[in-house]
Order: structure tokens, then sequence, then C-alpha cells
């Protein structure tokens, strides 16, 4: 029992040469190891303050510092690169953040309908067997547009069309449209998504508009007539907007304004009606030859009697025959003409 | 619906700083603007230029004068913090009507969530004491001294104000030898506010745990509070609202032994003994005519392959 005592009162001794590190408070003080945070709500000796202001102060301090330092040198340790590295728990107290927690992404348009519709993305091959060009080939991505433009090395001018016309170009030119198409979809998608209100087009006000989108603002205004804008007036050296866009927000740009054009309204018709008069006829081969079996069969009737001939031909000009009889009786709907007398036709009773 | 407001970044680099100010899950570290008023010096220049000395590398520091009343039209403070990307900021300017004035305050969504004036009676800096000072980047420990500051819902907003200040980043680890400051803040009964800031020095007690001795190393200072402006109790809340913590899968083959080591367990899966290299010997090699009908072999599965392809 000696030798226990001993040990006992050895460390107490021991322990006396050292000042305290536990702290009497009043009040409990609240802890939060996460953020190295203590809070002392007990009251303070108003004399003190007044008298020594600063090593009161600094007394405080140390013995909430004390408190803090207790609680996070009971944690649990570990060694990291030769120094003692202690666990701190997650923090108590909340901060607030900088901006909202982001939510789920909106769906898009198509989405939205794709999801409605129950229609699901079908996972396409990443090579297609070409027949043409007898071998796989890139559905997509690297090297297709290599392949497609081996297998359309050449492009039929349609009939119907100006025989100048470069195909290629048309080609590109409606690939731009459709990645404009694009563009404007996905904006407008932002857009939806954002909720905001905001105006088709038009004056945004004068902190937010750029030139440019000013000069946007005015075409589409100015096009805003039922002649799509044909005949307003520009001042000299008017620009017009141009770029991806811009057309969509025209209404009817896209639509080919036939009956508008700069040229004369006279000279416009005399056009008409030579593309007209000057249309060649479609060669139909069976349509021709059909009619020439026709008129074979007819020559060789002929030949054959002549009674039987005659009567066919002139049911065959029957049709025809029509023309000269007049006009068309109109069921009284028409307009008289008491003095004029028909020149032709039917007597009527 | 305009397109037209709806700003498309130019470069790689713009793109980023745009998807930089969108909502993030977890944000980076809160960073703090330093603006100067119209007029600005003395113990207010002194006092910003310690707050960023502490603050240091998560500041943002702006030299020139701004026409700026924070308290009458915020705009443009919002707008500043907003480009700079910076979450709190310190205002500083003086006046006759409100000598040494200093303004705290955050922002939340690009608009001032709660900002406090607070005028500068007595100021001693970093400077000014002539000791040994601390490292940079130590996250110190807080001390909130007095009763007040749970009383009302101001002292409790300023009080968490001055956590976000001084809390530096968050961290889930810190090295016990590595708690070497602490700051100390005060409230009086006639509402002033004493910081105090002191370096803690470890002293034997015999036991596991040091005992704690202060020295004082500035930058201290005593403030009034003057104006203030907190945000709505519903702002607020919505302003703290946290995301959801995402259930963390358990790592694997993971384990810690009773000596603090690591020891992890690694898969090899199955051994391939029929493609290992072993010496090679003529005997065993292809022929020409075995190659070749390999790849007529080839070349008929891929045609098939193609056939059923355009049959489908």
């Amino acid at each position: 029992m000696d030798v226990v005592k001993a040990v006992l009162e050895k460390h107490q001794k021991e322990l006396d040469k050292y000042k305290p590190i536990s702290v009497e408070k009043h009040l409990e003080c609240r802890l939060d190891v996460g953020t190295l945070l203590i809070t002392d709500p007990n009251d303070f000796d108003d004399r003190q303050l007044k008298e020594n202001r600063e090593e009161y102060l600094a007394a405080l301090t140390r013995d909430n510092t004390q408190l803090l330092v207790n609680a996070i040198w009971e944690l649990s340790t570990e060694r990291v690169d030769e120094s003692i590295v202690a666990k701190l728990p997650e923090p108590t107290t909340i901060l607030p953040r900088l901006r909202k927690v982001p939510g789920p992404r909106p769906l898009t348009k198509w989405e939205k309908f794709a999801k409605e519709k129950g229609i699901v993305k079908k996972k396409k091959d990443k090579k297609t067997y070409d027949e043409t060009l007898d071998k796989w080939v890139p559905t997509y991505g690297f090297k297709r547009a290599e392949a497609e433009k081996e297998k359309e090395w050449v492009m039929e001018v349609p009939q119907n069309v100006d025989p100048n016309t470069d195909m290629f170009q048309k080609k590109m030119d409606l690939r731009n449209e459709k990645v404009a198409k694009n563009e404007i979809q996905r904006m407008k998608n932002i857009v939806r998504a954002r909720k905001i209100d905001m105006p088709r087009s038009g004056y945004l006000g004068p902190e937010a508009a750029s030139s440019n989108q000013l000069l946007t603002a005015l075409t589409v205004a100015k096009s805003s007539t039922a002649s799509v804008g044909k005949f307003q007036d520009k001042l000299p050296k008017e620009k017009e907007a141009r770029g991806l866009g811009i057309k969509e927000l025209i209404p009817g740009a896209k639509r080919k304004a036939s009956h508008i054009t700069d040229q004369p309204e006279k000279e416009a018709n005399l056009d008409l009606i030579k593309s007209v008069l000057n249309k060649k006829p479609k060669l139909d081969v069976e349509k021709a030859i059909s009619m020439q079996k026709r008129d074979d069969r007819l020559a060789r009737e002929a030949e054959a009697g002549q009674q039987p001939a005659k009567k066919g031909s002139k049911k065959g000009g029957g049709k025809g025959s029509r023309k000269a009889v007049g006009k068309k009786p109109k069921g009284n709907r028409g307009q008289r003409a008491p003095g004029k007398k028909l020149q032709t036709g039917r007597k009527r009773r | 619906m305009s397109l037209l407001r709806i700003r498309k970044p130019k470069t790689r680099k713009g793109k980023k700083v745009l998807l930089a100010r969108e909502p993030q899950l977890i944000e980076s570290a809160r960073t703090m603007l330093f603006l100067d008023g119209r007029k600005c010096g003395g113990n207010v220049k002194l006092c910003m230029k310690d707050l960023q000395q502490l603050k240091k590398p998560l500041v943002k520091v702006l030299n020139r004068k701004n026409d700026i009343t924070p308290f009458d039209d915020p705009t443009s403070l919002e707008f500043l913090t907003m480009k700079n990307d910076s979450a709190l900021f310190t205002f500083g300017s003086t006046s006759k009507k409100r000598p040494d004035n200093i303004v705290l305050g955050r922002v939340f969504e690009n608009e001032v969530l709660d900002m406090f004036e607070l005028g500068i009676k007595r100021y001693q800096a970093i400077a000014e004491f002539k000791n040994e000072k601390i490292g940079t980047c130590v996250k110190p420990c807080l001390v909130f001294n007095g009763p007040k500051w749970a009383q009302s819902e101001e002292l409790r907003r300023l009080r968490n104000l001055f956590i976000d200040t001084f809390q530096r980043e968050k961290v889930d680890s810190i090295r016990l030898q590595g708690i070497e400051h602490v700051i100390s803040f005060t409230v009086t009964d006639d509402l002033n506010i004493l910081m105090r800031s002191y370096k803690i020095l470890l002293k034997k007690s015999g036991q596991k745990t040091p005992r704690i001795e202060l020295e004082e190393i500035g930058p201290s200072a005593d403030f009034s509070i003057r104006r203030t402006k907190i945000a709505s109790e519903d702002l607020y809340k919505l302003a703290r609202k946290q995301p959801k913590t995402q259930n963390k899968s358990k790592k694997k083959n993971i384990t810690l032994d009773s000596l603090g080591n690591t020891k992890g367990r690694v898969h090899l899966g199955k051994q391939q003994t029929g493609s290992i290299q072993t010496r090679r010997v003529k005997a065993l090699r292809k022929t020409p005519e075995e190659k070749k009908a390999n790849r007529q072999a080839k070349k008929v599965a891929l045609k098939a392959a193609a056939q059923e392809a355009l049959s489908s």
C-alpha cells in the first residue's frame, strides 16, 4: 500500500508543478468543435471589466480557449506525415450559402413531350452498312462527313429547278438552316428553364440592349407589315440585321414572297407568262407510246374500211367541236345583252 | 421570347466563368471582397489591411475609391461582389457623420443578405504589437464572450457573420500543433464589440491535454454597432438550406489495424493461363495458308453481318 500511496503522491506533486487545465464555469459553454467555436453565455465581472479590461478579457478568453482545446484533444487522432491530426466532427453552426441549392435540370420541350408520349430514345449503332459504298460507315462523328462525300460525289439537278443551281450549295444551306433552328430552340429552352418572361423580340431597354440587339429589333419592327416590310422606306446606308436566328424572328421572312418583287409589275407579269408559255411539256414515254399506238391503229382501220373509220373520226373529234358551238349556258346567271344576238349555237326554245 | 438577352460565352474561359457563377452543390471557400468608400483612411484602412492579412488568400482587394452608400443603394456593391465571385464584403469609409466606418456583409443570390455598420472606436493594428506572429492560413479558434450574443436576433446574425468571416475554410481534420490562433469577440452591456486576437501557447500540464497560455498579437479593436440590415426570416432560412448529402457508399476492402495503419485488399482476377506468353517455338507458329484462311473466314463473317443488318 505504501508503494501505491507514494506513487500517487508523486503524481500529485508533479501535477502541482503545472497550472491546472480544468475551468470552472457557472453556465455551461456551447461548443462547436467542427468550426473551432465556443460561445460563453456567462455574465461578466463588471468591476474587473471596467478597471483592467485587457487582462480580464485575456483571462476570460484563455479559460474559454482551454475548454475548446480540452474538447479538441479528446477527439480521435491520426498520425499523418509525422504530425498528429485530430478528426473534427461536422460543424453544427450552419452558414448561409452563396447561391441556392441547385435543383434538377428542367426538361427541354422535346424531352417533356417525349416523356408524355412515352418515347424512348433508341440507340443507333455506331456504324451502319452502306450498300452503295459496300462498307461499314460511321453513323455520326469522326469520318462520317467524309463517307457521305464519297457517297454523294455527284448530285442530280431536278427538272423543275434552274439547271444552273449548285445542289451541293443547296444542301449545305439546308444544313445551316437546321443548325440555326436548333440553336434557336436551344435558347428557347434556356429561357423557358429560367422562367423569364420576355418579349419575343424588340426593345429591351436602354441598359440591356446592345447596338446589335437594337438593329435586330429595328429590322423585325420594319418587317412587321402586311407585305413583310417590302415597301418600308430606308435611310441612306441603313444596315439590316444579319446572323443566326434573325430570320426566324421575322414572321413570313422564310416564305417566298412571290407577288412582291423589285421588278415593275408589267415586266413581272410578262415573265410569268413567258415562263408558262415556254414550259416544255414533260416527256412521258408511256403516254407517248400509247398515243403512237392509237394513231397507228386509226390509220390501219382507215385503210381497212372507210365508212367505220369516218364514224370513228367524227366521234373522236366530238369533244373538240364543242368549242365551235359557243359559250357554255350560264343557267340564268349571266347578264343579258338584249341587243346582241348570239352568232352561233343551237336555237333554244 | 427573346434570345438576345441570354448571353452565350464566346471563349472557353468565359464559359468557365459563367459556369462558376451558376448554383453549385458544393460551394468553394467564401472569399471576401474589400472595397474603399469615397474617403477611406486612418484606422479604417489599417483595419482593412489587417483583415486582409487574417483572411489571406481568400480575399479580393479593390483599390479604387467607390462612390457607394451600401445602406442606401447596394446595387453597385452587389454587382461588384457578383463580378468578383465573392460571398462576403467589407466596405470601409470615413466621413464627418460616420467617422471610421466599416461595413461587413454577405450576399446571397447576388443580393445583400445582411450587413452591419461598425464604427471603430479604438484600433490597434497587428504592426503595433511587437512580438512573434503566427503563420498564414491558420484556422483560428473563435470565442464569443457575453450573454448578449444569443439574446437578440441582430446579434445572433452578427455572430454568424463573424464566424463566416473568420472561420476560413471548413476542414475535416486539424493538426493539433496548428491550433495557434484565437480571436475573441466580447459584447458588452452598452453593445460595444471588443475584438481581440491572441496567439496560443501550448504549455505542459502533466497530462495529455496541454495548458493554454495566450499572448496578444493584434489586431485589437473596439467597435460600436451603427446601422444594420438583416435578412427576413424566410430569406435567411432559404439561404441556410443545405443540399441533401449524397449517401457515400462504404469503401470496400479497406481496413484499419490497431496500430492505425490502413490496409487494402486487392482483387487480381482470374489468371489467364491460355494467353500467357511462353517460349516461342517454330512448330507452333501459324503458316501463311492458315493465316489466309483465317482472314477469309473473318471477311465472310463480316459480309454475313452486313446482310443481316440490311435485312433486319
